[in-house]
């Protein structure tokens, strides 16, 4: 077990080796994000993930634009400029946030895929095993936050592994590792929701009301909770973030049911028709 | 450094990153330090977190700002007033720190009747030379106490005001306790009457007439630095770069010292003056040193007219008080390090080998005198002035003019690559055919491939490993530099020219490790810390004598290699020992963390409060102590009075705490040391949209202007026409200096992947710009284009009753690389501080207009 150095709210956290059986995550809390940008380049040099282009966007300091097969972390900056109020609050905000796959608790991009090639690890999270990968596609229009995405010239879908060769050499994920202010944080789902709680409280406590937790609660999402969840200082949709993310497989048994009661009914109908004519 | 120098004794960063968070208020200005020291940022935070108070400072909303308690926009250029009103805002409201100023400041001392003020003159001080372009210092005395030694010098090629000495710093009296004091601070020549009248008109509403500051705001920053500081609690102020690249840019670090000893935030947890490096071992770098001035440890590099023997040297450059008082010790030992045996007392331990200055050698005077043929080869380690220089196509044109170029870096950067793809060959400006310069690339090793050390922004060395074998024919620079040096020694052995001694003589032998003979790193800084006459390492530099018994290569760097161990490679974790870390890594000097820290003592030895409390008197054991290692002769005691006649350290009261000056006390008033006045006062910069409101001197007078045909400069003054805004550049997170170690890398490059322009919506409305789109900005000596990004992080201020625009242009882009753009750089002129020969870039004049520039 390490200590980790650095300043407070987590100056006494400690990052737990991951241990198989143990669901791990991350909760990032974007109030102490620096957009350093240190996470992305920490994720492609450990993981290998190829350059996505040398694109201007003219969108901030964001030139990544959104996280897909060649961007695991993705660094949101949004500048505000609110009117001033007469306590002196508002006035120019430039909110910071690194996005990650969620590695939900019910993945649908893990139900849709119809070669197993994405899985549930030992640590509750999601991984593309890329040599089983068949480049259909189906996990793409699944994912309820555009996460997950088919690499060009390569076919194959590509997502954060949450550092699954780290895990299994208990090691932290690259991203959290290189975070200056630990911003990103590691572990045990379950401490770390505990965490992000006191870390809101403490928050409303110094009167920034508008702090609030994002994928904490399993009740505020139908994705049975994200094990990586946020710490925002705006609304979700600010950050490019669903405010109510759905599980887009949830309504598919009940689908199949419908479907197969309108079989069954055509199927009669059928049966009806040609038994008349008999 | 000069600017602390002369303030404090030293030129280094007077406290440490980690003692951020014990402060109660933090000013960063000048700097953006959440971006560009992202890791130190983090004790900020903590500060923060603890409920302090975080000013930033700047011209535009940066990710410092966004961490900030306030952003506080101001127009570039006009920091000496905002500064200059907050002194006048302590001394009206009297809310100096008055005990520790008294005895702790040269806040009594009476100067000179001679002296006289920028306000009498006209935004001139005493002593100006129009001729020579310079200030005669002889006014700005201590009453009764005569200038050092210097004085009526005809020979003399440089400006008589502050000669370089020490980096500038405040050795040289005659007398350790001025004649002439008036500790109830009443005397209308004493320094703290001076400074107020200096000030009187910096009131808020010139602050915001000229820094574009509403009044309420200043005030509220003027109000939590006061309300911050005193017995029980600490302001610090954080700057880089924004604050030195002015033409007056050691005098705003200087406006910041005055403030700092005024609010007696010295030498105490949670204060000082925190001076952030651009690399990661630029302070190594003027410590060892790599500048034409000084020899390693701030010794002066000796003139060849001033300097004519050992004895003058010491007569003229050392002082008889205080902690320069043993510079003969230093600088005997210097010699011994480097001529070993050579060198002896019969041939002045061979001072005469020593190379000499006969006048200003810097970066920019060189371009220039590669451009008149005169200066003929250049080695750039790690250096690329065709991007990183202000005015970068003066010296693409410099470096073509040269016989031969040595370029030592990881890639073919910019420097090595003008005579075939530089912007002048597309423009048929230059021809490759007609360029002779004979150009060396040599593949340079990156820190991971060697060992060696960093001396980092807080004076602190950390050693590091070497990880992996550099690739193919990479090499160190110490790899380099030795083998070269041994090939040339070994082309003139045998030679019997007197020229060739010093050469030959060297101390030159490394013991050499593996495959690819790299000199044994720790060898060399074994040598640095020094050793004694039958070779074993030294402890500290009190050891270090003057007689030859002693060799040390860096004097201020003595006990880094304490007791044959390598006390830089020490890195004990924070949690197993106290907050002030003395077991991480070696601090100069003496593994002091925090300087002057004497003074969070009162004059009596105690702590100024508990809150604030970090080194004492112990009178049971009579001696200092506390957190750290006491800036100061362990067993002087508070009491202390020194007897008549007393010399170096002996010479300084015990309730002296700044002692590496001659008086031992922290300057409000300079009266040598700096070229352009002993108090800071705000100029306009040399190009500036609006007139000097406070003189008719408009910018600093001792500013250098270099002149030559690629070096114009814009129309000067009120709204002109033709460059209206101001321009301002600054580095981004995701790129690294002139790009040589990120525009080639490609998962850097991806984050910042052209050159941009920031602008506000207001100018973007103005000129027709488009968010994503291109603009051309001008100036005299170039254009450039950038794609722009128009944001509210950029506010346009208001100056003198006009609205001023600013552009912020980083300066990361040059023509190789992955990521490749116009280098922000070809568009400013060399005009540089006198101090310091460092360029302006950080407040000129520009167009700017939409569309790429034309080809």
């Amino acid at each position: 077990m390490a200590v980790v150095s650095g300043p407070p709210p987590y100056r006494d956290a400690t990052v737990v080796e991951p241990q198989p059986g143990q669901h791990v995550g991350f909760f990032t809390d974007s109030s102490i994000c620096i957009g350093c940008k240190a996470c992305e380049v920490a994720c492609k040099e450990w993981n290998h993930v190829p350059i996505d282009g040398l694109n201007f966007l003219g969108s901030s300091y964001d030139n990544t634009g959104e996280l897909g097969a060649n961007s695991w972390r993705h660094v949101a900056f949004i500048e505000q400029n609110r009117p001033v109020a007469a306590d002196g609050s508002g006035g120019m905000r430039w909110l910071m946030n690194s996005d990650v796959c969620k590695h939900c608790a019910h993945a649908a991009c893990l139900e849709v895929c119809p070669t197993g090639a994405l899985m549930r690890t030992e640590f509750g999270t999601v991984v593309v095993q890329p040599d089983v990968c068949n480049g259909c596609g189906y996990c793409v229009s699944a994912c309820p936050f555009g996460v997950i995405e088919r690499r060009e010239g390569d076919g194959r879908a590509f997502k954060c592994t949450l550092c699954y060769d780290r895990l299994k050499g208990h090691m932290q994920p690259a991203c959290a590792q290189a975070c200056p202010t630990q911003s990103i944080q590691f572990g045990p789902i379950d401490d770390l929701r505990v965490r992000a709680r006191r870390r809101l409280a403490d928050l409303h406590q110094q009167g920034m009301a508008e702090a609030r937790l994002y994928g904490v609660d399993e009740s505020d999402n139908e994705v049975g909770g994200l094990n990586a969840f946020f710490l925002l200082l705006d609304e979700p949709e600010v950050y490019g973030l669903p405010t109510h993310p759905v599980t887009t497989t949830r309504d598919l048994p009940q689908m199949w049911r419908t479907a197969a009661v309108a079989a069954g009914m055509l199927a009669l109908g059928v049966l009806a028709a040609f038994g008349r004519r008999r | 450094m000069p600017s602390l120098g002369t303030s404090f004794g030293r030129g280094g960063a007077t406290n440490f990153q980690q003692d951020l968070a014990n402060s109660d208020c933090i000013v960063i200005m000048g700097s953006n330090m959440a971006e560009c020291h992202p890791v130190g940022f983090q004790w900020v935070m903590e500060a923060k977190l603890r409920g302090a108070t975080v000013i930033h400072i700047d011209p535009r909303f940066t990710r410092t700002s966004a961490n900030a308690s306030r952003h506080v926009p101001i127009r570039a250029g006009s920091d000496i007033a905002f500064l200059g009103g907050i002194v006048n805002y302590i001394c009206q409201n009297d809310n100096l720190f008055r005990e520790y100023v008294v005895a702790y400041t040269n806040a009594a001392t009476i100067i000179s009747d001679d002296f006289k003020d920028t306000e009498d003159l006209d935004g001139l001080f005493s002593g100006w030379d129009a001729k020579r372009h310079s200030y005669d210092p002889s006014s700005w005395q201590y009453k009764g106490m005569d200038l050092h030694a210097s004085a009526g010098d005809t020979e003399e090629l440089e400006p008589r005001a502050g000669n370089d000495r020490f980096g500038g710093h405040g050795g040289l009296l005659t007398r350790a306790i001025p004649p002439d004091r008036d500790p109830t601070l009443q005397h209308p020549r004493c320094v703290y009457q001076l400074l107020k009248r200096h000030y009187a008109r910096y009131t808020p509403e010139l602050v915001e007439t000229t820094c574009g500051v509403p009044k309420d705001v200043f005030l509220s920053v003027a109000r939590a630095l006061v309300e911050n500081s005193g017995r029980e609690r600490t302001s610090a102020f954080c700057y880089a770069v924004g604050w030195t690249q002015h033409s007056v840019g050691v005098q705003y670090i200087r406006t910041a010292a005055i403030i700092q000893l005024l609010l007696g935030n010295m030498g105490r947890p949670g204060g000082g003056i925190m001076a952030l490096r651009g690399h990661a071992s630029i302070q190594g770098s003027t410590d060892v040193p790599t500048l034409y001035d000084l020899l390693p440890g701030y010794i002066t590099m000796p003139h060849a007219y001033h300097h004519t023997s050992l004895d003058a040297f010491i007569e003229r450059e050392s002082g008889s008080t205080g902690g320069w008082g043993r510079m003969k010790a230093y600088m005997v030992s210097l010699l011994k390090a480097w001529w070993g045996e050579k060198a002896g007392p019969d041939n002045e331990f061979g001072f005469q080998y020593l190379p000499r200055i006969t006048g200003d050698h810097s970066a920019y005077q060189s371009a220039l005198k590669m451009l008149d043929g005169s200066l003929k080869g250049y080695f750039l380690f790690g250096q690329n002035p065709a991007v990183g220089s202000a005015n970068s196509k003066l010296h693409r044109f410099a470096l073509a003019n040269l016989d031969w170029l040595v370029v030592r870096d990881l890639v073919e950067i910019e420097s090595a690559a003008f005579w075939s793809n530089g912007p002048e060959i597309r423009s048929s400006e230059l021809k490759t055919d007609d360029i002779k310069t004979e150009i060396f690339l040599m593949p340079a090793a990156a820190h991971t491939e060697k060992d060696g050390s960093f001396t980092n922004t807080q004076r602190l060395l950390q050693w590091h490993h070497k990880a992996v074998e550099p690739r193919r024919d990479a090499r160190s620079d110490l790899w380099f530099t030795y083998h070269l040096g041994r090939i040339i020694r070994a082309k003139l052995a045998g030679s019997s020219d007197a020229k060739d001694r010093p050469v030959l003589d060297l101390t030159w032998e490394y013991p050499v490790v593996g495959d690819t003979q790299d000199p044994d790193a720790e060898a060399v800084l074994k040598e640095m810390n020094g050793v004694d006459a039958s070779g074993n390492p030294l402890t500290t530099f009190a050891e270090l004598k003057d007689d030859g018994s002693t060799a040390c290569g860096v004097w201020i760097y003595c006990g880094s290699y304490a007791h044959g161990e390598n006390q830089t490679a020490r890195r004990k974790p924070g949690t197993e020992q106290t907050s002030v870390a003395p077991e991480w890594g070696w601090a100069w000097p003496a593994n002091r963390r925090m300087l002057y820290n004497r003074a969070s003592a009162d004059p009596s030895g105690k702590p100024w409060s508990e809150r604030k409390r970090y080194v004492w008197w112990d009178d049971r054991l009579r001696k200092w102590t506390g957190n750290d290692v006491p800036d100061f002769t362990a067993d002087k005691a508070p009491g202390y009075v020194p007897p008549d006649g007393a010399t170096g350290d002996a010479a300084l009261p015990g309730d002296a705490p700044f002692i590496m000056q001659a008086d031992g006390r922290g300057w409000l008033f300079t009266p040598m040391g700096l070229k352009d006045g002993p108090l800071p006062t705000h100029y306009e910069p040399d190009e500036s949209p609006v007139r000097n409101p406070l003189y008719s001197q408009q910018s600093n007078p001792a500013r250098q202007v270099l002149k030559h045909r690629l070096n114009p400069r814009n129309e000067n003054g009120d709204g002109h026409a033709r460059y209206p805004f101001v321009m301002t550049t600054y580095r981004l997170t995701e790129h690294h200096t002139a790009g040589g170690m990120s525009r080639f890398t490609g998962v850097l490059s991806e984050l910042q992947p052209e050159m941009f322009c920031e602008v506000s919506p207001e100018l973007a409305r103005e000129r027709g710009l488009v968010n994503g789109g291109w603009a051309t900005i001008s100036s005299s000596r170039a254009s450039i284009e950038a794609r722009v990004l128009v944001t509210d992080r950029m506010t346009p201020v208001r100056v003198q009753g006009k609205i001023v625009h600013q552009v912020g242009l980083p300066y990361h882009w040059g023509f190789q690389g992955l990521s490749k753009g116009d280098a922000a750089n070809d568009l400013y002129g060399l005009v540089l501080d006198p101090n310091v020969h460092i360029q302006d870039d950080k407040a000129a004049t520009c167009d700017i207009r939409p569309g790429r520039r034309p080809r």
